[in-house]
């Protein structure tokens, strides 16, 4: 039986792991290859990576450090940030990336999906979606619009309706992040990630406000979500209780969910 | 020294670090006429694509050659789905070197693609099968052996699938060894030990 996954999540500033609220007030946690070595060793699912600065410092993604981590790390492990063309995309994953996260410039050009689809294969290429509630419009029938530039940009677009496009497009998986829970650690919005899985057939991702095991429990049993991604509840010195992923899957195991059994007794 | 056959698409690199973690010697194959103890052909991306790229390299003998000669062969992935006779992903002629084919997972019953950990089963005592455990996934497409002795591991997704071939010298996994954590190092350490 396929399990849930658990992805450790790191935004990454100058190869430091960063921490941030509703996108903004950053702090740094630890280099990244260090932190996802050690996420990895305490047997994470698998590992994404946001290169944060690489699109407002127009410049192409830190390979140095995909490189650093790909060496690291032996579960899957997807990288976003910076990346605009199919030979950006050919860079990540031969630095050592297994999938390429693509946002803001997806929805400035959809069409490098189905590039990024038809040269790699679906599976590589995530569509990572920025989403915040809005009043239900005629123009936004699922009430959430898509934004873009670290949630800075409105786009006018239905968020339910641009997962449906990105699968049709050739997306492999859609992750869905919610803006106004993101940081928050109160639990991840349950009716846009419900939303989009109930529209589409491929893997969707919770994003955006875990802050204790329950919450990931619930993203789980209320929305088809297939995987869920954690950071602050794993590492940010902001909270006073980080969990291991032992002690996660021991909470969702115990709620009737399959996992990938701990590799080590919490 | 284990050759990493490297093609446009694959995900050599990955493959290729996962062997250096656990000590073991191995390089990339590119070209014709690199000597290799034993081989292994990663895949990402679609078979189609795959039996392209291998064609258009001249890679194709090669990989047959050194089958017919014992050297111990490991597809991953995409790499296990072209070993057998045809693929209905881009309707792919394939290796042939498996009786068997390779169709889609039903999208009406499972989202598709699998992507994840999943539970395979050994089904038979082999030099490099764990008993069994949790490995990643990531496919759209199972393989369907014309004998079904070939199968070596079994998970369950929309039912049974092959999830490891081998017969020989010759083995497949649909699932990532190089991203399966420590039982898909295990499994690549166990193949390495092959001769």
């Amino acid at each position: 039986m396929l399990t849930k996954r658990l992805i450790a999540c790191f935004d990454i500033k100058n190869g430091m792991v960063t921490k941030a609220v509703r996108f903004q007030d950053n702090i740094d946690v630890a280099p990244a290859a260090e932190l996802a070595r050690r996420m990895y060793e305490g047997g994470v699912d698998e590992i994404v990576f946001y290169d944060i600065m690489a699109s407002a410092e127009r410049r192409k993604t830190d390979l140095a450090t995909v490189r650093a981590v790909a060496e690291r790390v032996f579960v899957p492990f997807t990288v976003g940030g910076g990346i605009k063309t199919l030979a950006d995309m050919y860079d990540v994953l031969n630095a050592g990336a297994e999938k390429i996260s693509v946002d803001s410039m997806a929805v400035r050009n959809p069409h490098i999906i189905t590039e990024g689809a038809d040269a790699f294969g679906r599976q590589c290429v995530v569509l990572s979606m920025q989403v915040k509630r809005v009043e239900v419009s005629a123009a936004i029938p699922s009430g959430y619009e898509i934004a873009v530039d670290g949630a800075r940009t409105f786009t006018g677009m239905d968020a339910v309706e641009w997962a449906k496009r990105g699968e049709a497009l050739g997306a492999g998986e859609i992750c869905v992040n919610s803006i106004d829970n993101d940081g928050g650690c109160e639990g991840y919005d349950l009716e846009i990630t419900k939303a989009v899985a109930d529209a589409v057939r491929i893997p969707v991702i919770a994003s955006g406000g875990a802050g204790l095991p329950r919450h990931i429990a619930a993203a789980f049993l209320d929305t088809g979500a297939s995987a869920a991604i954690i950071s602050s509840m794993l590492y940010s010195p902001r909270l006073a209780k980080n969990f291991t992923v032992p002690e996660i899957k021991d909470e969702l195991s115990a709620a009737g969910i399959p996992v990938r059994p701990s590799l080590f007794p919490s | 020294m284990t050759g990493v056959i490297h093609y446009k698409a694959g995900n050599a690199p990955s493959v290729l670090n996962a062997l250096r973690h656990i000590g073991e010697e191995a390089a990339l194959i590119t070209a014709p006429g690199q000597p290799a103890d034993r081989l292994i052909l990663p895949g990402v991306g679609s078979a189609l694509a795959t039996m392209r790229s291998l064609r258009e390299l001249g890679l194709e003998p090669e990989i047959r050659a050194a089958i017919g000669r014992g050297v111990p062969f490991l597809g991953i992935c995409v790499g296990l789905q072209v070993l057998f006779e045809h693929s209905e992903e881009g309707d792919a002629e394939c290796l042939g070197i498996f009786p068997g084919v390779v169709k889609k997972f039903d999208e009406r019953a499972v989202r598709v693609p699998q992507m994840g950990w999943n539970r395979v089963d050994f089904v038979r005592a082999d030099p490099v099968a764990e008993e069994g455990g949790y490995f990643y996934f990531v496919n759209s497409y199972y393989a369907v052996p014309g004998d079904p002795s070939l199968v070596l591991g079994q998970a369950d997704y929309n039912g049974a699938f092959c999830a490891m071939a081998a017969r020989g010298n010759v083995y497949g996994a649909q699932f990532h060894v190089e991203k399966s954590g420590d039982a898909g190092l295990r499994i690549l350490k166990r193949f390495c030990g092959l001769s």
